[in-house]
């Protein structure tokens, strides 16, 4: 074919020569995309190919055939029989001369500076510059700005690419940097004092090209040539981030970005760069611990081990293997999951659960094999309309919620039925907002108006629920664009897991999605809810989605009906279970408590008889399933700490104590694929057959809770992020916050102390006024020490006593 | 986690009406292009110039991130953000009043009021404008800007004359 009919047949087909490479290309690519993709080498500070073109830094001047002066590669659209050249005598000399510009106010404390040996100015410098500047002036100075806990800025060095602030405006959402004054006096910054509060603005880091700005905690600690580079997975939420974990010897020194278009394209969210400061945490457990006659002793694993399955084996030949619950955290390995409920199950006991913050069990037959995204998260960005269900997904996964915002920046709808209207960095369709029972209402409201425009008959079980909660305008819209849409979803939120009638918001977001022909998805709990239930760590499935023989009890009853001994696999239930006050009750009751946890608490010093000490997801072998269904392995990126050691050995070892069969693993390889056998080609899918009839809506009690989980107060390893820990999102957040109506009726005033009673628990918290949350609510964080005290996310809640 | 506080009260209901005239000129989602204008009014009815508070409040009532607000006040230097005296005056500096002696212009009110450029007067009556551009009246040069008023052919008699009669 010549070119000539291939040009006939595609007209946006561009033929154009970079160096005398001939190469193809389509209308509209940028020279500086056409070389990217050919590997042809173009110095460039200010372009970036998630952002938008400014043109502003000049360092990508090419020179192009007929065309008098040098032309910015980055701004330059490609167009047919075009001749460019990026080394030739002009093109060179108008690099070097931009070079010389850029340099003649950089500071030259590249000996002092983080970013020396991982920056683009100094490669550039060293690859398009010139050894010596004719500028002999004095340089300028800027003062820095303290821009949060997370950033360090040292704003003398930067040249002004406005990478950052087109990240703020285009990426976060959230535009807090920008560029103050004019020419020499311009600079980048927040001009007032102010810390920016993105969920992923540690990415202004990676975007930086210049030692502008750095990572805060990792200041001063190691240089670029010191660290080997690590692959790994984000461990926090369903996306599973791609990593790369710098390490010195055998510390995690930094977590940067690692490139997964499909995944978490270049960016990561601030939990998963700095979470790895836990790992250097005072509180790891080092050595095995042992308590005997109320004293704790470090001891050797051999003792260790030996005493936890002598415990366990005396509590279940007194009390029947059921008087075991094994609870492992939503953000252990497959391979540990698989064989805490290989363990579990084979010492006689199906109370197997990760699902530790979930109180509504009653249509867990209907559950998918597991929590399924139900689409590839690169689809997100093309929906047109999307329903969130007791979601937020900037806190709880916050790459989805850029890929959402991608789709709502594009036109998409999106819309929301939560307790509270949390705040969106995108613009909303619809924000229903009216307290927990409010959102049962409004989501068959919903389906309602779906059913009666499509005039379709709805589900036969929801027929009840339907016919109490009749449509009103908001609802027939909300069902309206749903119906329009050509590619929609609904997406279940961890606000809905939690939920205490979660049966009933699902069977509604199924009805609402399949009379929709929508995709359900699932916005599930920690880094590897799906591969929980693939792993068989609930009660009631078995590896692979296989039916259990004899149904456990999920991990709200474990609790609840006080077991006699538990095998708690990274979990700390005094935060980490729906109500905590149960769970520690009921742990400090239990005969025999072995913890298998890579940290010490108080809290589990009081309640454990063994402390095993267990590898973090750094420091071991395995793999996360995020939401899509992708298997992502990693390897350990550094050795254990002190005697610490992979939580599937551990077990391994607990196996052949207790000489149960096929515990002959080698490594967490072998026991991957042992499980990915059983799951051979399962399908992943939201669709299920039957169906569960969810009771009328309770009416609403005088004051209900609404608790969250904080996005810096998910798992251990957040919880001991000292830099997360001093960010807005995780400082003074022990308030109890109701809208002025509420506060109001109940005399309560804003700033004064408040005394509130939930579930025999009480809790004494400050009081703030905040018209996000629905009247007759107080919206209370869980999972922080000063609300531990308190019951479950969501309930009856009663002001004992105002003071102050 | 507090309610949104609302600093919109910090703008009167006068300067309101001003820039809810200009915003009537652009689309709805473009109230960005009505932020000039608003600054200009917002400073005039702060007597001259924009406190933080102020901008924020521009910001609000135009639907903007607060920096993109501070971009602006700090790229033109018809913008003041520290306060300023009672009046505003600006010598023109530039190539045809620099050639017809606005040095000596200005040196003659640093010398008689005990100002420097950029600075306010002790007795707060005026501020000496550190001007950057051309004002644009070259054929009256050498010339000043009093308040927005221009005075041109200055000789120190005439700039005495006017100052003079500043309260």
């Amino acid at each position: 074919m010549t070119a000539a009919t291939e040009q006939a047949q595609d007209p946006n087909a561009v033929n154009l020569t970079i160096n005398g490479v001939p190469l193809k290309a389509r209308r509209g690519d940028m020279i500086i995309e056409v070389a990217d993709a050919a590997g042809i080498d173009i110095p460039r500070f200010c372009y970036h190919k998630k952002l938008s073109i400014a043109a502003n830094c000049r360092m990508c001047l090419i020179e192009v055939e007929k065309v008098p002066k040098p032309l910015p590669a980055c701004a330059t659209p490609v167009a047919e029989g075009m001749k460019i050249f990026t080394r030739s005598p002009k093109a060179i000399e108008a690099q070097k001369g931009t070079m010389e510009f850029l340099l003649i106010n950089h500071p030259l404390d590249c000996p002092i500076c983080d970013q020396g040996g991982e920056c683009e100015l100094q490669e550039m410098s060293i690859g398009y510059g010139s050894d010596r500047s004719e500028y002999a002036e004095a340089k300028r100075v800027v003062r820095d700005k303290d821009i949060g806990p997370l950033i360090e800025t040292e704003m003398t060095r930067c040249i002004h690419c406005t990478r950052c602030v087109r990240f703020g405006d285009e990426i976060a959402g959230l535009r807090e940097l920008g560029a103050t004054g004019r020419g020499e006096n311009m600079r980048i910054g927040t001009y007032i004092e102010k810390a920016v509060g993105s969920e992923l603005s540690g990415n202004v880091i990676d975007l930086c090209p210049v030692g502008a700005l750095t990572s805060k905690p990792f200041r001063y600690t190691a240089r670029a040539w010191e660290m080997q580079r690590r692959p790994s997975i984000a461990p926090h939420d369903g996306v599973g981030s791609n990593l790369m974990l710098l390490t010195r010897g055998h510390k995690v020194m930094r977590a940067d970005p690692r490139e997964n278009e499909a995944v978490n394209e270049c960016w990561i969210a601030d939990r998963d760069r700095y979470s790895y400061q836990a790992l250097n945490s005072p509180e790891r457990l080092l050595r095995p611990m042992v308590k005997r006659d109320g004293r704790w002793r470090e001891t050797d694993w051999n003792d260790a081990l030996s005493f936890a399955c002598d415990r366990l084996r005396q509590v279940m030949e007194a009390h029947g293997p059921d008087a075991l619950g094994a609870l492992v955290a939503p953000g252990a390995t497959l391979e540990e999951m698989y064989l805490a409920q290989r363990l579990a199950r084979g010492l006689g006991s199906h109370n197997v659960d990760h699902r530790l913050r979930q109180v509504d069990f009653r249509d867990q037959e209907f559950a998918p094999v597991f929590p399924w995204l139900g689409q590839p998260l690169v689809e997100l960005e093309n929906v047109d309309a999307a329903l969130l269900v007791g979601a937020n997904p900037r806190k709880e996964q916050p790459l989805v919620a850029h890929r959402l915002r991608k789709a709502a920046l594009r036109g998409a709808a999106v819309m929301c039925v939560n307790p509270v209207a949390w705040d969106f960095n995108f613009p909303l369709e619809a924000n229903l907002a009216a307290g927990p029972a409010g959102m049962e209402r409004h989501l068959a409201a919903i389906a309602a108006a779906l059913f009666e425009q499509t005039g379709k008959p709805a589900p036969a079980e929801l027929a009840r629920l339907l016919e109490a909660c009749p449509a009103q305008y908001a609802h027939r819209a909300i069902a309206r664009r749903l119906l329009d849409a050509r590619r929609g979803t609904v997406l279940l939120g961890m606000t809905a897991f939690m939920h205490p009638a979660y049966a009933s918001l699902h069977a509604l977001a199924r009805a609402v999605a399949e009379g929709a022909g929508l995709t359900l998805g699932y916005l599930s709990e920690g880094a590897n809810a799906a591969g929980a239930w693939l792993a068989g760590a609930v009660p009631h499935r078995e590896a692979a989605g296989a039916r259990a023989v004899k149904p456990g009890m999920a991990a709200y009853h474990m609790f609840a009906e006080r077991l006699k001994a538990f095998l708690l696999l990274g979990v700390e239930p005094e935060y980490d279970a729906a109500a905590p006050v149960a769970a520690t009750a009921a742990l400090g009751a239990a005969d025999c408590v072995v913890a298998l946890s890579a940290f010490k608490s108080p809290a589990m010093l009081e309640y454990a008889d063994v402390l095993l000490p267990v590898a973090p997801f750094s420091e071991t072998s395995g793999t996360f399933v995020n939401g899509e269904g992708r298997w992502q392995s990693f390897a350990a990126a550094v050795a254990p700490a002190g005697e610490a050691r992979p939580g599937w050995k551990v077990l391994r070892v607990l196996g052949n104590l207790f000489d149960l069969d096929g515990f002959d693993y080698m490594s967490s390889e072998d026991v991957r694929e042992e499980l990915r056998q059983q799951v051979g080609d399962l399908a992943p899918s939201n669709r299920v057959s039957g169906g569960f009839a969810p009771p009328p809506v309770d009416v609403d009690p005088m004051l209900t809770r609404v608790g969250y989980v904080p996005i810096y107060a998910v798992d251990p390893l957040v919880r001991r992020a000292d830099a997360l820990q001093q960010t807005a999102d995780a400082r003074g957040l022990a308030v109890a916050s109701l809208c002025a109506e509420t506060a109001d009726r109940l005399g309560l005033r804003a700033g004064q102390s408040a005394r509130f009673r939930q579930d025999g628990g009480e809790a004494e918290l400050p009081v703030a006024i905040d018209d996000r949350v629905p009247a007759g609510c107080v919206l209370i964080p869980a999972a922080l020490p000063e609300t531990a005290g308190l019951g479950a996310a969501f309930g009856p809640l009663a002001l004992v006593a105002g003071r102050g | 986690m507090s309610g949104k506080e609302t600093g919109q009260d910090l703008i009167s209901a006068h300067s309101r009406g001003e820039i809810d005239a200009w915003l009537a000129k652009y689309p709805a989602d473009r109230k960005r292009s009505a932020l000039l204008p608003a600054l200009s009014i917002v400073q005039e009815q702060n007597g001259g110039w924009l406190s933080t508070e102020l901008m924020d409040a521009v910001a609000e009532y135009l639907d903007l991130p607060p920096i993109a607000v501070y971009e602006v006040a700090t790229f033109y230097s018809m913008f003041e953000l520290e306060p300023v005296g009672r009046h505003m005056v600006s010598v023109c500096n530039n190539i045809s009043c620099m050639l017809c002696g606005a040095d000596d212009i200005l040196q003659h009110i640093e010398r008689k009021y005990g100002v420097t450029m950029g600075g306010t007067t002790a007795d707060g009556r005026f501020t000496l404008k550190r001007e950057e551009e051309c004002l644009a009246a070259c054929c009256g040069a050498p010339m000043m800007a009093v308040d927005g008023h221009y005075h041109e052919n200055l000789t120190p008699e005439k700039v005495d004359a006017v100052l003079g009669a500043l309260k």
